[in-house]
C-alpha cells in the first residue's frame, strides 16, 4: 500500500483528532499529539511496510505517545496512595468483616438495565465522574475498557504491578459507581 | 469467624473477584467464593449489575464518540498541511 503524507491530514487528522480527545479530554493536548504524529510518521516513513493500513499505522504511532502522556501524568504516583481530585475517597467497607457501610450501599438508581437507559444524560454524568479520578486509575481504566489493552501490557506501561494494577481497577469502580449513585437524578 | 461466614460477610472481597471476573480470570476456588457470596448478598448483586452495565456504556460512550468525529478546526489543518509540505520539501524525501 503506498503513503501519501500530502493527504494525510485531509483523510486523518479529524479522526485522529477525535481518537486522541476522548483518551485526553484535552483539546489542547490532542492537536499537538496529532502534529506531532504526522511528524514522526514523516520521519519514519521509510519503515512503513504497507502491512497495515495508513490510518492504522498513523493510528499506533498516535496511541504510543497517548501512553507516554499517562505516563507523564501519573509518574511518580503509586496507584494505591493517589487521591480522588478534590474529594476524599470513602471507607466503603467494614474494617474488619469487608462488609458493606450501611451509607455505602449500592442502590437500584435506574442503571441497572441498559437497554432502558437515557444514555445522553447517563453519559454525561459518567464523563464528569470519570474526570475525579486520579490520572493513573483514569489512564489504566482507559486503557483497559476503551483499547481492551492486555493486562501485562498496561502493567508494563505505565508501570503498575499486577497486583496493584487489580486495586486500581476495583477502586476506580467502587468510586465511579459511587459517584453515579450520587448524581443520577 | 468460619470461613462461610467470612465469604458471605466479605463485601469487599467479592467486589474486587466481580471486576475481576468481568475483565480477568478467576480461580475456581475465587470463582466458588464469589458465587456463594453473590447467593447470600442482594447488595453485591445489585453492584454486580451495575458495574456491568457502566462497563458497557464506557465502551458505547467511547465508540460513538469516535463515530460521531471531532473536528479539528481548519486554520490549524492547514498550518499542519503546510508543514507536512514544508518537512517533505526540506527532506526531499522520495514518496
Amino acid at each position: 500500500m503506498a503513503v501519501d503524507p500530502l493527504q494525510w491530514v485531509a483523510k486523518y487528522a479529524d479522526y485522529l483528532f477525535t481518537y486522541a480527545i476522548t483518551r485526553l479530554n484535552d483539546d489542547e493536548q490532542a492537536r499537538d499529539l496529532v502534529q506531532e504524529t504526522f511528524l514522526a510518521a514523516l520521519e519514519r516513513i521509510d519503515r512503513f511496510e504497507g502491512k497495515s493500513s495508513e490510518r492504522t499505522w498513523l493510528t499506533a504511532i498516535l496511541k504510543n505517545k497517548i501512553i507516554d502522556v499517562y505516563r507523564k501524568k501519573s509518574s511518580g504516583l503509586t496507584g494505591a496512595t493517589e487521591h480522588l481530585n478534590g474529594e476524599e475517597e470513602p471507607d466503603f467497607f467494614d474494617n474488619v468483616t469487608g462488609h458493606w457501610k450501611a451509607a455505602h450501599y449500592p442502590q437500584v438508581f435506574g442503571i441497572e438495565d441498559p437497554d432502558r437507559l437515557d444514555k445522553k444524560d447517563f453519559t454525561r454524568i459518567l464523563q464528569l465522574c470519570m474526570q475525579k479520578l486520579p490520572a493513573l486509575w483514569l489512564s489504566v481504566f482507559t486503557m483497559k475498557h476503551m483499547d481492551d489493552a492486555p493486562t501485562e501490557n498496561i502493567c508494563t506501561e505505565l508501570k503498575v504491578t499486577p497486583s496493584n494494577f487489580w486495586v486500581i481497577i476495583h477502586r476506580t469502580k467502587l468510586n465511579l459507581r459511587a459517584c453515579l449513585q450520587k448524581n443520577w437524578i | 469467624m468460619s470461613q462461610l461466614k467470612e465469604i458471605i460477610y466479605n463485601c469487599k472481597k467479592a467486589t474486587s473477584l466481580i471486576e475481576r471476573k468481568e475483565i480477568g480470570r478467576l480461580t475456581l476456588r475465587e470463582s466458588v467464593e464469589l458465587k456463594i457470596h453473590l447467593a447470600f448478598c442482594s447488595v453485591c448483586r445489585i453492584f454486580r449489575r451495575q458495574s456491568i452495565t457502566i462497563n458497557s456504556m464506557v465502551k458505547m460512550l467511547f465508540n460513538d464518540a469516535q463515530q460521531r468525529q471531532t473536528k479539528l478546526d481548519d486554520t490549524f489543518k492547514k498550518s499542519l498541511q503546510e508543514r507536512i509540505e514544508d518537512k517533505l520539501n526540506k527532506n526531499g524525501k522520495k514518496l
